[in-house]
Formats: structure tokens, sequence, C-alpha cells
């Protein structure tokens, strides 16, 4: 018996805290969050490293249980890890016993072969992986590693992506490039994406959303919604501004 | 032309023996030893080792007996260990007897060998078994216990249960470490036989060693004994090396390929 008309959130935060008991007492890594996310939103989680923000996504994705409150997705509790919602790491989760291909294909093992082979073959060449299908990922440089386990990711077809600063291990050229790979992979496969992200360009170029959050424990500073459409000028006044609008709620004098 | 990696890998190592021969006829000769055999006595005694037969199935028997306890201890030794790995309250029920049973010399349980299989088969092949397993649970529960948690992350996300998650998450990734524990445990078994087969039986090289000496004080064929041992022993770590070359545990080693 809803008041208000309100169209269905993919991802409901409600109310969330985290509390890491330690040796003399407890540390609060979250402080009742709580954060709403549309059904093929990209949302970005900007903060200061060790802030919680990787904690907050690793409760969204059920890996750990919150002290308080509840998250749902698409009105059902998460209550553990799911293939409907995929988490990716950065590129040292790829799987280094298995090959491009091996790794493509490890979450479709309900598949019949055939199947199987189509979308493995479909998302190697959506990554831009083809030709590399039985290579093994040591052989790979760091953007291909993180391009195939966005891969892995995408073919057991999941509504939601968690991205845990995915390119942070990248040198800033691959960084940028595969910003706009995720765009353009993000284009062809519509999903949710919550992106968390320490570095402020690389919210404003990707989010529809910055959620800015504070310092431990983690609160939601502000939300800034990023109105600038796709391909986004980087030296435009609006992304220019935007980018001011961040640095100044995090904190930093855009001085050097 | 030999090129700076043939050097490196031929040359230098086959210099370094010949020199070590070199030393060891000259000290021989030096010394007026008769006791002492040169190099090309104990050719000599190989040759007649062989002309007698007795040297293939010395070498063969000693193999064979290795092959029996390693592939014991292999197939029970692995399980066991992925097995504590994953489950902790197991590996704490088990620890302390292991960590115990672990520092005891193989060779200790020589009588009770001899007095459970008499002397056959069977005791030498207990002996090398108990050797290797140890070596083998220990490198494959360490194995289990260094996957890093993203990978079980990882294969659970995908909706893996645990048989699954056991057989294509963390056996992969602990294979490399299981392989290291196979080839120390290779090594163990190797000495072990030597030693089992001075005492409990009465043929293979360590029979060969101990007989040579007391029948007739034939240092020769003690030292050809020995050398035998020591190029067999290489083969089997050569041999049990390549494993590490294969695609799927090959990052595991990168230090060491690259």
């Amino acid at each position: 018996m809803g008041v208000r008309v309100v169209t269905p959130a993919k991802v409901s935060i409600r109310d969330l805290s985290m509390r890491f008991p330690t040796d003399r007492s407890t540390i609060e890594v979250l402080s009742s969050v709580s954060l709403e996310v549309k059904d093929g939103e990209l949302v970005c989680i900007l903060g200061p490293s060790g802030c919680g923000k990787s904690t907050l996504l690793n409760v969204v994705g059920g890996f750990l249980k919150p002290t308080t409150g509840e998250v749902l997705i698409d009105g059902q509790a998460v209550t553990g890890p799911d293939p409907r919602r995929i988490f990716v790491f950065q590129e040292r989760g790829v799987f280094p016993w298995l090959t491009v291909e091996g790794n493509v294909g490890f979450g479709l093992f309900r598949l019949g072969a055939a199947e199987r082979a189509e979308r493995i073959a479909h998302y190697v060449k959506l990554v831009g992986l083809s030709g590399f299908e039985s290579v093994y990922p040591q052989e790979l440089s760091g953007g291909m590693k993180q391009r195939l386990e966005v891969a892995r990711a995408l073919a057991v077809n999941p509504d939601v992506l968690f991205l845990d600063e995915p390119f942070g291990a990248l040198d800033s050229i691959t960084r940028l490039v595969m910003r706009s790979e995720l765009l353009r992979i993000r284009r062809a496969e519509k999903k949710t994406i919550l992106f968390v992200t320490h570095d402020i360009d690389e919210s404003v170029q990707l989010a529809d959303r910055v959620v800015v959050m504070s310092t431990r424990p983690a609160t939601i500073r502000r939300i800034v919604e990023i109105d600038i459409p796709h391909p986004r000028d980087l030296s435009s006044p609006r992304y220019i501004a935007l980018r001011d609008i961040l640095f100044e709620e995090i904190g930093l004098a855009h001085k050097i | 032309m030999p090129t700076r990696s043939d050097v490196e890998r031929f040359l230098l190592p086959l210099g370094t023996a010949a020199v070590a021969v070199g030393v060891w006829a000259l000290a021989v000769r030096l010394s007026h030893t008769n006791v002492f055999p040169s190099p090309l006595k104990v050719l000599a005694g190989l040759k007649e080792l062989a002309g007698k037969g007795v040297l293939w199935r010395y070498v063969a028997d000693s193999l064979r007996r290795v092959a029996t306890g390693y592939l014991l201890a292999l197939f029970l030794g692995v399980p066991a260990g992925l097995a504590f790995g994953w489950m902790p309250r197991l590996a704490s029920a088990f620890n302390p007897v292991i960590q115990m049973a672990r520092p005891i010399s193989p060779l200790a349980w020589m009588p009770l060998a001899i007095l459970w299989f008499g002397v056959s088969e069977a005791a030498p092949a207990f002996l090398i078994f108990l050797g290797a397993f140890f070596p083998i649970v220990v490198a494959s529960m360490n194995g289990v216990r260094s996957v890093p948690a993203m990978y079980l992350q990882a294969g659970r996300n995908f909706g893996l249960g645990a048989p699954r998650l056991l057989a294509r998450v963390v056996f992969p990734a602990a294979l490399p470490q299981i392989l290291v524990g196979l080839r120390i445990a290779l090594g163990i078994a190797w000495l072990v036989v030597v030693a089992a087969e001075m005492i409990a039986v009465d043929s293979g090289l360590g029979y060969l060693i101990i007989d040579s000496r007391n029948a007739g004080k034939r240092y020769d064929l003690v030292v050809a004994g020995m050398l035998l041992i020591g190029v067999i022993g290489l083969l089997l770590d050569i041999l049990v090396r390549q494993l590490e070359k294969l695609k799927t545990v090959r990052w595991g080693f990168q230090q060491e390929s690259a």
C-alpha cells in the first residue's frame, strides 16, 4: 500500500551498517548507508582508500553479511553470492590455469557444449580477445586480463556487475582505453553496474551518478548526477565543473 | 658455435664433473690407497655387474619398490592433504599426530616394518610410503590453504557448489604447490629405498652396496652403486620436473622459468 508510485529499484541498499570486532573494540566501517540504483544505471562509488567502499560492494554482492540493514535486488533480500550478479576484481581474478576460452566459459557449466562454445566465441570477440582463445593469462597484458575477466562475468549473462577498482592496477593509458571499452560494452549489454573507485576522473567519465563516500565509518556524503551525454568531452566546462564539485566533496584542493 | 645458454646448461656442469673425476683419480694415485677405488676401477666394476646381469635387476627392483610406495603415498596423500586444507577442523584434529609422526625417520620404522611384513617387498615399500606420504600431505594442505580468497570468491559467485569448487578452483590453484611436494617426496623416496634395501631385502641398489662391502670389501662396487643411485636420482628429479612445464601449472613456477 504505497503512498507514492515509485519505479522499483534494481538494487536497494537500506540503512546498511557494518562493524568488525577487533581485539579491544569494534571498528565501524559502514554507517547507515542507503542507496537506490535503477535498472541499467552505472553508479560509481567514490571515496578515499580504505573508507569501506569495497566492504559496501562485498555486502551488496552477498559476500559479507551486514551488521544491520539489508540489501534488496529486484525486491529480494541478498543472502549470498549469485551468478545473476557477478563481481569483477582487478585483473588478478582470472584463473591462471585456464586459457582465455576456459576462463570465459568458466561459469557456463550448466549449458550444453554448443551453446557454451557460442557464448564463449561471442564474449571473446566482444572484449577484443579474438585470436587469443587458447592463450594462458600469464601471456596476456594487464589490460587484456581485465578484458578477460569482464568477458568471464558477462558470459553468464548477469544483470548486475560489481566492479571493485577494476582498472586500479593498470597504467594510465590502458586505464583510459579500458574505460571507453567498458562504456562500449555497456552499450552492447545493458547491465546495472556498481563501480567502486578512488579515481575522481574515472567516476566523472563513467558514471550516471557518483556516490561520494566519507572516510571511515563510510557514510554517503553526497550523490552527484553526471548529466553529460556520452561520448563525454573531457575538456568541456561541465565536465570540469562536475569534477571540481567532486574534488571539493572529497576534500582535496585542486591545485598541486 | 655454442650459445651462452648452451655453455651454462651443458658445458659448465660437464666440465665441473670432469674436473671432479680428475681430482678423484689424482687423489687415489697420490695417496697410494689400496682400499679406495679409482674411477677406472669403478667403471670396470660397473661393467662386471652389468655382465653378470644383476645390475639391471637391482635397478629395476629399487625402482619398483619406489614406485609402489610412492604411488601409494600419492594416491592417499593428495586427497588427505586436500581434505585437511579444505576442512580446518579436520586438520586441527589430525595435526598433532601428523606433526609428531613427520619427524620420525622412516628408517626408525624398520624394526616394525620387518615385524609386520617380514623380509619382503612390502617392508621397503612401506618405509618409502611413510617417507613420501607426509611431504605430500603437507604440501597439498598448504597448497589448498594458500589459494587466494579471490579465486574462491569468484568460484562461489559463478554458483559452484563445494564439489565443483574443489575440482575446478581449489585443486588447480593448489596444483603447483602439490607438485613441489611430489618432487620433494620422490627425492625422499629414493633416499629411503637405499637404506631400506640394506636391511630389509636381498636385492636392489642398497643391497648391492652393503653386500659388496660385506662379501669381500669390494669398494669399487660400493662406489659404483653410489654413483648409480646418484644418476638415477637425478633422472627421477628431471622426470618429475617435466610436470612443472605443463601449461596448466606453469603459472605457479613463473620465477623459475622466467
